[in-house]
């Protein structure tokens, strides 16, 4: 019977997602096994979560009494090297990233260089910023320089691949506008590559400043600096209630962040 | 776009009036300074001496890398197992708490302005605690494990999938919406037959998205505790087994150009 019959005959149903009822059908039997695998593999050890489920109370008490004065040299400490972090991290990984942007562009840049960069690209976004803390950490010694390098390398990952996306779709006209009049690759960059990306460059850069942040706050877990370590002794020392008002102060510097980030955005575009 | 007159009378083109012009000098002096500032902070906090022998460490520490042991994968496996369950039960899990959260959130879906700001509220929190942190959290609460991990990834991921799914119920046409609702129906048959068919492909692009960023996430978690690869990663560098170390990046790295070709096929057949 066809669809239309059938809805005559009000036995309407909805379209399935997946047209194919193989794919379909196979789909559905494939994470079902999936689940079943994975879930028989979880092992938990219930004792220990009952015991726990006191401390997790706790937790969440403490969200109700803050303590903010008790370790509130080591707060404040923790945060100011976790912003100078994220702010020196966020303008040496930005003016890094815009030369491997421009040559991870397939439009702009020869073979060699393109290959290159994409490389770093994808080395600097596939590991976490705390693998790479680790490894700066052993190089560098201890403190707030290694998590800078840190958060700039993971910058010029996430910056660079952006922005060479965004260059890809620029408008080619005005490139071809501007080499016209005899202009050099320097200026051919300045005036018909750099207006077109710069809106959406800093946008990216207001919101990797963000991301930042919060990434400054666990690279101190491995000794990268920040506040980070603060909070992993504060938790493992079960003091909840100085941890709940570390992450209460996280939580609004994010959220103050994002919203001056919105206001500059609307500014610049 | 001003005209400046010099001396002799003839109008001249400027892309800014003096006074803009000086005032982008005193931002960028401004920026530098702060810059600088903070430069000045991170260098008094660090011991230069380290520093200085960065180079002769980091070959160093690369030629205790090279050759990677490969031995030691065939005990990597089970790891590498709990490492894909926890972001694929933790991204199953968020996407069960994010949804109600997104449609509590959305102005065109949610029942008060009290219960959106409330759900805001969640959104917010879940994604300026990463995982990591929550994976602390709850390794003391839950004790170490998998499910602490599974439960950290989820909590993070609500944020995220909630944040970008309450978007794109924003933006839905209103117009099925109102078909559906003259109808007669109620409430959660507009949501059913109105508002979930427009934000299937959107919610389900999120979701594999997401679980592409859960994937990487979840290879560190065992640095606190929660279980997977990161595990062994902490206990290889504990022991200064860098061969060992050298293997375990191999393999988070190719799991994780995997997860990712997988995730951008699904979404480019989606979309």
């Amino acid at each position: 019977m066809s669809r239309q019959a059938q809805a005559q005959a009000g036995q309407w149903r909805r379209l399935p997602m997946i047209e194919n009822p193989k794919l379909r059908w196979g789909l559905v039997v494939g994470l079902a096994t999936y689940l079943l695998l994975a879930l028989a593999s979880v092992e938990v050890n219930w004792a220990r979560v009952a015991e726990g489920a006191s401390r997790g109370l706790n937790f969440l008490a403490a969200f109700t009494r803050p303590d903010f004065v008790s370790r509130q040299g080591d707060i404040t400490a923790g945060i100011l090297e976790s912003l100078t972090m994220t702010l020196t991290s966020t303008v040496i990984g930005v003016a890094l990233s815009i030369p491997v942007g421009l040559g991870a562009a397939r439009n702009i840049a020869p073979w060699p260089i393109y290959y290159a960069c994409r490389g770093i690209i994808t080395v600097s976004r596939t590991f976490q910023e705390i693998i790479i803390a680790i490894l700066f950490v052993v190089m560098f010694g201890f403190g707030p320089l290694a998590g800078m390098i840190t958060l700039a390398f993971a910058t010029i990952g996430f910056m660079a691949k952006l922005l060479a996306e965004d260059i890809e779709d620029l408008d080619w006209r005005q490139v071809e506008a501007i080499r016209a009049t005899g202009a050099n690759w320097w200026q051919t960059m300045n005036h018909a590559v750099q207006p077109q990306v710069m809106p959406r460059l800093i946008g990216l850069s207001m919101y990797r400043l963000d991301i930042n942040f919060r990434e400054s706050a666990v690279i101190g877990i491995v000794g990268a600096g920040g506040i980070g370590a603060t909070l992993n002794t504060s938790i493992s020392r079960y003091e909840y209630d100085t941890s709940a008002a570390i992450l209460l102060i996280i939580i609004a510097i994010v959220l103050l962040c994002e919203y001056s980030s919105s206001h500059i955005r609307r500014w610049t575009q | 776009m001003p005209l400046v007159t010099t001396p002799q009378g003839t109008p001249t083109w400027r892309l800014r009036t003096t006074r803009t012009q000086w005032l982008q000098y005193l931002g960028w002096l401004a920026g530098a300074c702060l810059f600088l500032l903070c430069w000045k902070a991170i260098s008094d906090n660090t011991m230069w001496v380290f520093v200085e022998d960065a180079g002769r460490q980091g070959s160093d520490l690369i030629s205790r890398m090279l050759p990677p042991q490969w031995a030691y994968a065939y005990r990597l496996w089970k790891p590498m197992w709990d490492t894909l369950n926890i972001a694929t039960l933790g991204t199953l899990l968020g996407i069960a708490m994010a949804f109600p959260v997104a449609f509590l959130a959305a102005r065109n879906t949610t029942p008060h302005p009290l219960v959106r700001s409330a759900a805001l509220m969640i959104i917010v929190s879940s994604r300026s605690i990463n995982s990591l942190i929550w994976a602390m959290l709850l390794v003391t609460i839950l004790g170490p494990g998998v499910l602490a991990g599974i439960i950290a990834i989820a909590l993070r991921s609500i944020g995220f999938i909630g944040k970008l799914l309450y978007e794109a119920i924003e933006e839905i046409h209103p117009t099925p919406v109102e078909a559906i609702s003259a109808t007669g129906a109620g409430r959660l048959q507009v949501m059913s037959y109105g508002v979930l068919p427009q934000i299937m492909p959107a919610f389900a692009g999120i979701s594999v998205y997401r679980w592409d960023i859960n994937i990487r996430e979840s290879t560190v978690l065992g640095l606190v505790g929660a279980g997977g690869i990161g595990l062994q990663l902490n206990a290889a560098i504990n022991s200064l087994a860098w061969s060992q170390v050298s293997v375990i990046f191999v393999m988070i790295f190719v799991t994780v150009l995997a997860s990712e070709w997988i995730s951008a096929r699904v979404r480019h057949a989606i979309i």
